[in-house]
C-alpha cells in the first residue's frame, strides 16, 4: 500500500484518519487483549480455588513445601521491572533516548532475573520430587497447624500441578514480553520513537504491567496459604 | 440514487488491483482476507458435511454394519468439531462481517488489517492440524471430550485436535478484538451508533463473546493436554480430581459459543428483512439492544448442559430459570422481525426466501430450547436425538441459512455479479424441505428415546433414521446447488450494477465490487439507518427486478 | 404406539405421567406460537407483497407490544419453569423406604446388585408397583443410565455415587441406555429393565443364590479389619458406625455434613478429608484395596447398622440405638 499524501507521519498507517484515531485504535485493542488474557488465566485461577477451597490441609501442606523468600524476592523484581517501564515511556514523552534505553535494558534485566529465580525455584521441586508425573512423591508432610496429620500426595499433586501451569503459563507470558521489549529495545536503538509517537512502547508497557499483575494475584495464593511467623 | 447500468468496461476493484498469488496471501485487504475465508470455510464445511453422510448412512440400518464402532465414534466426533470450530464459529463474522464491518461503517479496513491477516493464517494453521489429526488417528471423544474419557481412557489423537481448536480460537479472538475496536473508533463521521445497520450490532454483540468466552475453552484444552502427558489429578477423581470440574470449564465457553454462532446470522437476517419489506426493522432499539442481552446473560446459563449430570437440585434449578430468560430477547428479535413484514413492501427474491426459511426454522429451533430448558423435560431428552435435532435446527437451520441469504444478499457487491435468481430460489426452498425431512423426524426419536452417538440401535427406531437420511440427501442436494452456480456466475453471471436492491447502507454506495480503500472520499453520514422511505421516494418509476 | 414406528414412548412408571403431560403442555404452547408466527408471516408476505403503486408504511416499533410480547412470554415461561422444577424435584427425591440396587457402570456393561444379594448384568428385574432406588458409580468413564418408558436419565460417574429412583407401573421388559458417550461400545451398552408381577417377582428372586449385600458387607468388614478400631463398644480408635447413617456428625474442621453414601465412600478411600470432630486421622486409605462392587456391599453393610427410616433421609429424628453416639469425646 503506498501512501498517496506524505504530509501525515510516517508512522500514520494508512487506514487511519487521524494519529489520534490509530493511538486511541491500539490501545483500545491492547485492553481488550489483556482482557482475554483475564479469561485466559481466569480460568485456571477458578480450578485452583475450587481445589483449594476443597482440601485446604493439603494445599497449605504442598504451599509450604515451595520458597516463599524466593517468590518474594521474584515480586518485588516484577514491581521494579514495572516501574522501569514506566521511567521508559516517560523517557519517551520527554524525548530521552538514553534514559529510554537505559529503562528498556533494565526492564529486561528484570524480566531475565525472574526467569531465573523461577528457574531455581523449578529445579529446588524437582530434586524434591515434586513434579507431578510418575517421580512424584510427597509422603508424610505435615499439615501446617495439624500435627501429626500428614497431607494427602494425590491432593498435593493437584496443588504441584496448577502451580506448574500456573506459574510455568505466567513464565511464557514472560518471556513473550522480553520478546516484545527486545524488539522496542530495537525500534527505540533506532529512534523510531519520539514525544509524538511511541504507541509501541505504551501497549507493550500494559502487556508488561498485566503479567505484573497477574504475578501479585499468584504469589500470595500459591505461596502464602496459612503460612505463619 | 440513480438507476445503476452495467460497466460497459471493468473497473478496478479490489479483485483486480493486484494479480499473483503474494498478493492474495499477504493481502491485508480485509475484502481479499474474507474471500480467503470463503474458501477455507466451504472446504471444512465440505469436510464436515461428508462426515455427517457417513453418519446418515451408516444409521440407516439398526445395525452397526457400514463402519466400526471406533470409526463411528471419529466419524461424530470429527463431524462436530470440523462443524463447530472450523465452520459455523467462524463463517458469517469471517466471511461476511470482515467484508462489511468496515464498509458499513465508513471505514477503510478494519482497524488491525495485518492482524486480521493474521486471523486467517491462523484458522489455516488449525485448520491444517485438524486434517493432520483426522489423517492419521483421529479423535473419538465426541467434541465435547469429557473427562476422565479424554484425558485417561482414550488413545485417539486429543492432543492434537485440543491444539487444532485451540489455534482457531486464537483466530476467533483477534476477529473479535478486530471488530470491536473498528467499531468503537472507525466509523464515519456522522455514524453513530443508532444509526449503525444492525448487522453491526449483532458483530459487536458476538465480538464481546469472542473475546470474553474463547480463552476459557483455551486453558481447559490446556488443561485437558497436561493431564494427558504427565497424568495429572485435575480431572479424574481417582487422583483426586472432579470430571465435573471440566464440564462446568467447557460449558462456561460452549454455551456462549452458540450465541457466537447465531448472532451474526440474525445480523444478516435484519438487513434482508429490511431490504426485502422496504422498510425499517420494526423496533430497531429492542433488536440492536436484544444481541447485548443475548450476548450477557448468555454466560450465566451454562450448566443447563448438566442438569443430569450430577449437579444439585438448587443449580439446575438457578440454570433452569435463568436459561428462560435468554430466550427473550431471541422471541423478540422474530417478533420484530415478523412485524416488519407488516405493511411492507415485499419481494420474494432469493435472500428473502432464505430469510423466510430462517424465520421458520429458528423459531421451531428456539421453541424446543424451551424444552430443554424445562428440567421436568431435560432429563428424558437431554443427550437424545431431541438435542440433536434442537441444535441443527438453530445451527445449519438458524446460522447456515443466514448464512447464505447473505451471501446471496451480498454476493452482487462481493463479487460484481449477478447470481441466476431462479436457481436460487428454488436451493432456498430445496433447503427448507430438505432440512425439515432430516430434522424433524429426529425430535420424535429423541423423544421415543435414542440416545446420541449410538451407530446401532434397536429395530423399532429405524423408520425414523431412515426419513432422516432420506430428507438428508435432499439437503446436501440444496446445498450443492449454491456451490455451483455461484461459481458460475463469476464468470458467466450478470454484471452487478452498484445497488441491485436499491437496499439502504453504505455497502451500496461502494462500487460493485468496491474498490481496495472503499471510498474515494470518506462518507460523512447525515441519514437514519434504513432510510428505504427516501430511497423509494427517490425513485421516480418502477423499481427494476434485478438479475 | 406401533411397533415398527413408535411416535410415543411407552408409559411404565409413576413419572412418566407426569413428564408426559408437562411434554403435552409445552408441545400444545409451541405449536400454538408456530401456528402463530408462521400464519403471520404467510398472511403479511403474501397481503404485503410489492404491488405497483403501493409504498412500504416507515413504522418505527411500538414499545407497548415490545413490552407485551416481552412480559407475556416471559410469564409462560415460568410456567414452564415452576411446573418443571417440581417434576424435576419429584424425579430427583428418592422416596423413604424404596428397595435399593447397586449400579455399577463398566465400559460397556451394567452391574447391578440388589439389596437381597442377587446380580444380575445388563438385565434388572423389580416387581411393579414399588419404588426402586438406584445407588450408581462407575468404574472408569462417565456413563449415564436411562430408561425412556420410565422417563428417567442420571448420570453414573466414576468416583462417587450418584442416585436416581423410580416406581413402575406396568409389567413389560423395557429399554436401558446408557446416555452418556463412553468409548467403542456406548451403543452396545444396551440392557433391559424387567417389570414383573409381584408373584413371578417373589419367584425370581427366590431362584438367586446368595445372601443380602449387606451381609457381603459385613463379611468385607470383618476380613479388612474395619472392626479394630470400628467397635461396637465405641472405645475403638474409630466413631462407632451403629446408627449413625442418615444423621448429622460434625468434623474436625466445624463443619456438619449429613453421612450418606458419598460419606461412607469417601471414608473409606479418602479418611483423611472429612475426619469427625474428636478422631485422629489415623485410618488408612483402602483405595485400590476395594473394588466398587465391594464398596457398595460395605456401603449396604453400614447403612443396615442404622434403623431403615434413616436410610434415604437427611433428618435426625429417629432414635439413637442404644449403642454410644457418634461425636465426640472417644478421644484416644
Amino acid at each position: 500500500m503506498t501512501s498517496h499524501a506524505e504530509t501525515h507521519n510516517p508512522a500514520l498507517l494508512h487506514h487511519f484518519a487521524t494519529e489520534e484515531q490509530q493511538r486511541d485504535s491500539a490501545n483500545f485493542g491492547m485492553w481488550i487483549f489483556l482482557a482475554t488474557e483475564v479469561m485466559f488465566f481466569g480460568g485456571l485461577f477458578c480450578a485452583y480455588l475450587i481445589y483449594r477451597r476443597w482440601y485446604f490441609g493439603d494445599f497449605a501442606a504442598a504451599s509450604k513445601s515451595i520458597d516463599a523468600l524466593l517468590g518474594g524476592i521474584n515480586t518485588a523484581v516484577l514491581i521494579c521491572s514495572s516501574l522501569t517501564v514506566v521511567l521508559a515511556i516517560w523517557a519517551a514523552q520527554t524525548a530521552r533516548r538514553g534514559l529510554l534505553l537505559l529503562m528498556l535494558v533494565l526492564t529486561m534485566i528484570f524480566g531475565a532475573t525472574f526467569l531465573g529465580i523461577k528457574g531455581i525455584e523449578y529445579k529446588q521441586k524437582f530434586d524434591e520430587h515434586h513434579v507431578p508425573g510418575a517421580t512424584f512423591s510427597f509422603e508424610r508432610e505435615e499439615i501446617p497447624g495439624h500435627p501429626g496429620q500428614y497431607a494427602n500426595p494425590r491432593h498435593a499433586q493437584i496443588f504441584f500441578a496448577l502451580y506448574f501451569i500456573m506459574t510455568g503459563l505466567h513464565a511464557i507470558h514472560m518471556i513473550a514480553g522480553l520478546g516484545i521489549f527486545t524488539w522496542l529495545l530495537w525500534m527505540a536503538w533506532k529512534g523510531r520513537f519520539t514525544p509524538e509517537y511511541h504507541t509501541p512502547l505504551e501497549i507493550g508497557g500494559l502487556y508488561w504491567h498485566f503479567v505484573d499483575i497477574v504475578w501479585i494475584y499468584l504469589f500470595p495464593l500459591l505461596y502464602l496459604i496459612d503460612r505463619h511467623p | 440514487m440513480a438507476t445503476p447500468t452495467a460497466p460497459a468496461v471493468e473497473r478496478e476493484n479490489y479483485l483486480n488491483k493486484h494479480y499473483g498469488v503474494e498478493s492474495w496471501l499477504l493481502t491485508t485487504d480485509h475484502k481479499r482476507i474474507s474471500l480467503l475465508y470463503l474458501l477455507s470455510v466451504t472446504f471444512f464445511f465440505f469436510i464436515g458435511g461428508i462426515f455427517a453422510l457417513l453418519i446418515r448412512l451408516e444409521l440407516l440400518t439398526p445395525q452397526g454394519d457400514l463402519v466400526q464402532a471406533d470409526t463411528y465414534n471419529k466419524l461424530f466426533t470429527q463431524h462436530g468439531m470440523v462443524m463447530v470450530f472450523f465452520f459455523l464459529i467462524p463463517v458469517v463474522p469471517a466471511v461476511l462481517g470482515n467484508f462489511l464491518v468496515p464498509i458499513m461503517i465508513g471505514a477503510k479496513d478494519l482497524a488491525f488489517p495485518r492482524i486480521n491477516l493474521l486471523s486467517w493464517y491462523l484458522y489455516i494453521i488449525g485448520g491444517m492440524l485438524m486434517l493432520h489429526c483426522m489423517l492419521t488417528g483421529g479423535v473419538d471423544t465426541g467434541w465435547t471430550f469429557y473427562t476422565p474419557f479424554s484425558t485417561a481412557f482414550t488413545n485417539t489423537k486429543i492432543i492434537e485436535a485440543g491444539l487444532a481448536a485451540f489455534v482457531a480460537g486464537f483466530s476467533s479472538i483477534l476477529t473479535g478484538l478486530n471488530f470491536i475496536v473498528t467499531i468503537h473508533r472507525m466509523r464515519a463521521p456522522g455514524m453513530t451508533w443508532s444509526r449503525l445497520p444492525l448487522f453491526i450490532w449483532a458483530h459487536y454483540a458476538t465480538s464481546l463473546i469472542q473475546i470474553l468466552g474463547t480463552p476459557v475453552i483455551a486453558i481447559t484444552i490446556v488443561l485437558v493436554a497436561s493431564e494427558r502427558v504427565f497424568h495429572l489429578g485435575i480431572f479424574d477423581p481417582k487422583l483426586g480430581g472432579d470430571p465435573l470440574l471440566f464440564q462446568h470449564l467447557f460449558w462456561f465457553y460452549s454455551h456462549p459459543a452458540v450465541y457466537i454462532m447465531i448472532l451474526p446470522s440474525m445480523g444478516v437476517i435484519s438487513e434482508i428483512i429490511a431490504c426485502f419489506s422496504r422498510k425499517r426493522i420494526f423496533g430497531y432499539n429492542f433488536v440492536a439492544l436484544s444481541s447485548i442481552a443475548i450476548a450477557v446473560l448468555g454466560f450465566l446459563v451454562w450448566a443447563h448442559h448438566m442438569f443430569v449430570a450430577g449437579i444439585s437440585v438448587y443449580a439446575a434449578l438457578i440454570f433452569s430459570f435463568l436459561t428462560y430468560f435468554v430466550g427473550v430477547p431471541s422471541a423478540i428479535k422474530v417478533f420484530n422481525w415478523t412485524a416488519t413484514l407488516y405493511k411492507g413492501s415485499i419481494r420474494y427474491d432469493a435472500p428473502m426466501l432464505y430469510a423466510f426459511g430462517f424465520l421458520g426454522l429458528f423459531t421451531i429451533g428456539g421453541l424446543t430450547g424451551l424444552f430443554l430448558a424445562c428440567l421436568g423435560i431435560n432429563v428424558h431428552v437431554t443427550d437424545t436425538y431431541f438435542v440433536v435435532a434442537h441444535f441443527h435446527y438453530i445451527m445449519v437451520g438458524g446460522v447456515l441459512m443466514g448464512y447464505l441469504g447473505g451471501i446471496h444478499f451480498w454476493w452482487p457487491k462481493i463479487s460484481g455479479r449477478m447470481y441466476p435468481e431462479s436457481w436460487a430460489r428454488l436451493s432456498a426452498l430445496v433447503v427448507f424441505i430438505g432440512f425439515n425431512l432430516t430434522f424433524f423426524p429426529q425430535f420424535i426419536l429423541g423423544y421415543v428415546g435414542m440416545p446420541r452417538r449410538y451407530y446401532q440401535y434397536p429395530p423399532e427406531f429405524q423408520i425414523l433414521n431412515v426419513l432422516s437420511t432420506a430428507g438428508s440427501t435432499v439437503l446436501g442436494l440444496g446445498y450443492l446447488m449454491p456451490m455451483v452456480y455461484l461459481l458460475w456466475s463469476m464468470r458467466y453471471g450478470k454484471p452487478a450494477p452498484q445497488n441491485p436492491w436499491n437496499a439502504a447502507g453504505l455497502e451500496w454506495m461502494t462500487q460493485s465490487p468496491p474498490t481496495t480503500f472503499n471510498f474515494d472520499q470518506e462518507p460523512v453520514v447525515t441519514w437514519e439507518a434504513y432510510n428505504y422511505e427516501e430511497i423509494d421516494h427517490a425513485q421516480k418509476e418502477e423499481v427494476p427486478v434485478a438479475g | 404406539m406401533f411397533d415398527n414406528f413408535p411416535l410415543w414412548p411407552e408409559r411404565a412408571s409413576k413419572m412418566a405421567a407426569n413428564v408426559d403431560a408437562l411434554y403435552i403442555f409445552l408441545l400444545i404452547v409451541s405449536a400454538m406460537m408456530t401456528t402463530l408466527i408462521y400464519v403471520a408471516i404467510v398472511y403479511f408476505a403474501a397481503r404485503y407483497r410489492q404491488r405497483k403503486g403501493e409504498h412500504a408504511e416507515q413504522i418505527e416499533g411500538s414499545t407497548p407490544l415490545e413490552l407485551t410480547w416481552s412480559i407475556i412470554p416471559l410469564g409462560v415461561f415460568m410456567v414452564m419453569f415452576l411446573w418443571g422444577a417440581v417434576v424435576y424435584f419429584q424425579g430427583r427425591t428418592p422416596p423413604r423406604d424404596a428397595t435399593e440396587v447397586y449400579v455399577v457402570a463398566k465400559q460397556w456393561m451394567w452391574k447391578l446388585e440388589h439389596a437381597e444379594g442377587q446380580r444380575e448384568i445388563n438385565e434388572l428385574h423389580v416387581p411393579v408397583g414399588s419404588d426402586i432406588k438406584l445407588i450408581m458409580t462407575s468404574q472408569d468413564v462417565i456413563h449415564s443410565f436411562y430408561v425412556p418408558a420410565f422417563r428417567m436419565k442420571q448420570d453414573v460417574l466414576p468416583g462417587r455415587y450418584t442416585v436416581a429412583w423410580f416406581h413402575p407401573t406396568k409389567a413389560g421388559t423395557y429399554h436401558l441406555f446408557c446416555a452418556e458417550y463412553c468409548g467403542t461400545q456406548h451403543s452396545g451398552m444396551i440392557g433391559s429393565i424387567v417389570v414383573m408381577e409381584s408373584a413371578q417377582y417373589q419367584a425370581w428372586m427366590s431362584g438367586s443364590q446368595g445372601g443380602p449385600l449387606s451381609a457381603s458387607g459385613e463379611k468385607i468388614f470383618a476380613e479388612l479389619g474395619c472392626a479394630t478400631c470400628h467397635r461396637l463398644d465405641s472405645q475403638g480408635r474409630g466413631p462407632a458406625l451403629q446408627g449413625i447413617f442418615g444423621r448429622p456428625v460434625q468434623l474436625e474442621d466445624g463443619r456438619i455434613i449429613t453421612v450418606d453414601e458419598n460419606y461412607i465412600r469417601e471414608s473409606i478411600l479418602d479418611p483423611g478429608s472429612k475426619v469427625v470432630k474428636g478422631f485422629k486421622p489415623v485410618m488408612p486409605t483402602f483405595q485400590g484395596l476395594v473394588s466398587e462392587e465391594q464398596l457398595n456391599a460395605l456401603v449396604a453393610y453400614i447403612k443396615s447398622l442404622s434403623p431403615p427410616a434413616a436410610a434415604g433421609t437427611k433428618t435426625a429424628s429417629t432414635s439413637a440405638p442404644a449403642s454410644a453416639p457418634v461425636q465426640g469425646s472417644q478421644v484416644q
